[in-house]
């Protein structure tokens, strides 16, 4: 029996436009979306934030987001990001990215990013292949892996080890905030949520570059049900990416709690 | 009254009075003391400054600076520029106003420092994929390219387009006498494009991407009108000696001003030789050389590169008259002593 007036506790988010996604079933970039947009409705800022949308599977992101969004390059949004970040300081600024556009291509522009401590929000989704491009290897593709174009499974003699970006970025000193997350299950997507907003929060504290990696996955193009590709990112993703905390600056602690 | 100034700071401060709000640049030679003279100056007066990682990565601010509706420019020069082709077609994809100021160097590869005016192709014929010209406005003198670039932000806004004041190693690194426009304030307003939060309005977006062939044939459509308009508006050329000419020199930049000293020669030995200096080299004057053309004997084309101008005032003069070239590579610069025999074989 209610003891209290009836509460509403579960809404479409306000920072979400009504338009049907383009994602494969399965995949988990349409959950990362929701999270953003409630951390965006819950902290008030809909209307002062502007995205920069990546070259990948989330391209379209401004098709379902309520806020001004631009387009960048493969792998420019940091870039980008910095300079509508310099131009309007009291703009919450945040970039959308996946694992080939931010750890190839983009290498340069997320380092430095990092390095300068640019205010900016990174919400990095790693899934381990390109997918827009139908599954070719990504830098965060797992030895032993099959892609498009490590058909046998990435051998490193040939292709080389893959990249764990918040480990390398932890180590700058302009970096605020840099911590790893999994959507795979309900308890991971919460703990993503509180992890997002507290990166959103770490910018409009001026604290400097907070980024959060979320493990994800891609069923069509790991050949797996989505159920099985779930269970991948818990059993094989994981061990390799460990998901934790890897930078938080004394700035931001105190939001983080 | 006039300053003594060199070119690559004069430019600056010229950026500086034209209102200029936020700069993306990357070192290279010869222009690295426009991004010195920004970083003293920009930081204390509040505009943005960030010695980018790259010219990859300073175009692409220079970007989203535009699209959060910024004055902003870069520099830099020929191989930077060709590392920023990239984010420049992005940006004409995108139709936000942006300065860019190469000072050109030698090439191809590293080539060198010195003073060329090799970037012709790659500044007006589009440079980065798909089909777009920016703006490209050639000075002779320091004072040109300071008058020029401090009219290159109303005219990227005019029309949100890419502008590119192309100067060589010569005007970048030249001392010379000039006289400095009034500092300007632009005031921002809101111009229904530019990114700044959807507060109070629907949102935007600002992106280049057309998925269906039909949406990406109509959008260049609109784009070509837009070049069409700035053909028949931003014709900019000036002419030397050319009422009673039998002869022109075509040339831009500092080949215009040497080719100006042997024209001088030319005509103590009796040689009715005149110039026209195209001072936007896209819009190229097709119309003017056309004109010229039907009225002189012939035409010598004199570049700093192997001839790339000189395709175009082949279709502006057709084959109407003889036309010759005489170029320099390498960042030789040309003097008037190896112009004067060209223009004596022009004549014969």
């Amino acid at each position: 029996m209610l003891t209290e007036e009836m509460q509403v506790v579960f809404d479409y988010p306000d920072a979400l436009t009504e338009e049907t996604t383009h994602y494969c079933p399965g995949c988990t970039h349409g959950i990362i979306h929701r999270l953003v947009a409630e951390t965006i409705d819950e902290l008030g800022i809909r209307e002062k934030t502007i995205g920069v949308a990546p070259v990948g599977c989330a391209v379209f992101i401004y098709n379902y987001f309520d806020t001004d969004f631009c387009e960048a390059a493969h792998g420019r949004a940091p870039a980008m990001a910095t300079g509508i970040k310099r131009a309007l300081p009291d703009r919450v600024v945040f970039t959308y990215q996946g694992d080939g556009d931010l750890a190839a291509i983009g290498t340069a522009e997320i380092i430095h990013a990092a390095a300068r401590g640019e205010n900016i929000t990174v919400v990095f989704v790693n899934n381990a292949v390109y997918g827009m491009t139908s599954g070719q290897m990504a830098p965060t593709t797992l030895p032993g892996m099959k892609t498009t174009t490590t058909p046998t499974g990435r051998d490193v003699e040939i292709a080389g080890y893959p990249i764990r970006m918040c480990e390398l970025l932890a180590q700058l000193s302009g970096a605020s905030y840099i911590v790893r997350r999994s959507v795979h299950d309900p308890g991971n997507i919460n703990r993503t949520k509180k992890a997002l907003k507290t990166a959103f929060r770490a910018q409009l504290n001026q604290a400097g570059f907070s980024l959060v990696e979320i493990l994800s996955s891609c069923p069509t193009n790991w050949g797996m049900s989505p159920r099985d590709a779930l269970t991948f990112v818990k059993e094989k993703m994981i061990p390799y990416y460990p998901l934790g905390d890897y930078k938080v600056a004394e700035a931001v602690k105190t939001i983080a709690q | 009254m006039k300053e003594f100034w060199k070119g690559n700071e004069a430019i600056a401060e010229a950026a500086l009075r034209a209102g200029l709000e936020a700069y993306f640049g990357y070192p290279i030679t010869p222009q690295t003391e426009l991004l010195e003279y920004l970083a003293k100056h920009m930081p204390p007066q509040g505009r943005a400054f960030v010695q980018a990682e790259s010219e990859v990565a300073a175009i692409n601010m220079v970007y989203g600076a535009a699209c959060a509706g910024a004055r902003v420019m870069s520099s830099s020069s020929s191989p930077g520029v060709s590392l920023m082709q990239e984010g420049l077609s992005y940006i004409a994809g995108s139709e936000v106003p942006v300065v860019l100021v190469d000072i050109m160097r030698g090439g191809p590869g590293l080539g060198n420092i010195a003073p060329s005016q090799g970037d012709y192709f790659q500044l007006t014929k589009g440079g980065g994929h798909g089909d777009y010209h920016p703006i490209v406005l050639a000075p002779a003198s320091v004072q040109e390219a300071v008058d020029l670039t401090y009219g290159a932000f109303d005219l990227a806004e005019k029309y949100r387009w890419i502008v590119i004041v192309a100067a060589d190693g010569n005007i970048g690194q030249m001392m010379e006498p000039i006289e400095l426009p009034p500092p300007r304030r632009v005031e921002r307003r809101d111009r229904g494009w530019e990114l700044t939060g959807a507060q109070g309005r629907p949102r935007r977006v600002i992106t280049s991407i057309y998925l269906q062939p039909e949406a990406l044939h109509q959008y260049n459509e609109h784009l070509q009108r837009k070049q069409r308009e700035i053909e028949k508006h931003e014709v900019r050329y000036s002419e030397y000696l050319m009422e009673d000419a039998e002869y022109a020199i075509v040339a831009f930049g500092t080949s215009a001003r040497v080719s100006q000293t042997a024209i001088k020669w030319a005509r103590a030995k009796g040689i009715r030789v005149g110039l026209f200096r195209p001072i936007s080299l896209y819009p190229f004057p097709y119309a003017r050389v056309a004109a010229i053309s039907q009225r002189v004997r012939a035409i010598l084309v004199v570049e700093m590169n192997s001839g790339q101008m000189i395709e175009d005032v082949r279709l502006g003069a057709l084959d109407r008259v003889p036309i010759s070239f005489f170029g320099t590579m390498g960042g030789l610069v040309p003097l008037p002593d190896d112009v004067l025999p060209a223009i004596e074989k022009m004549v014969q």
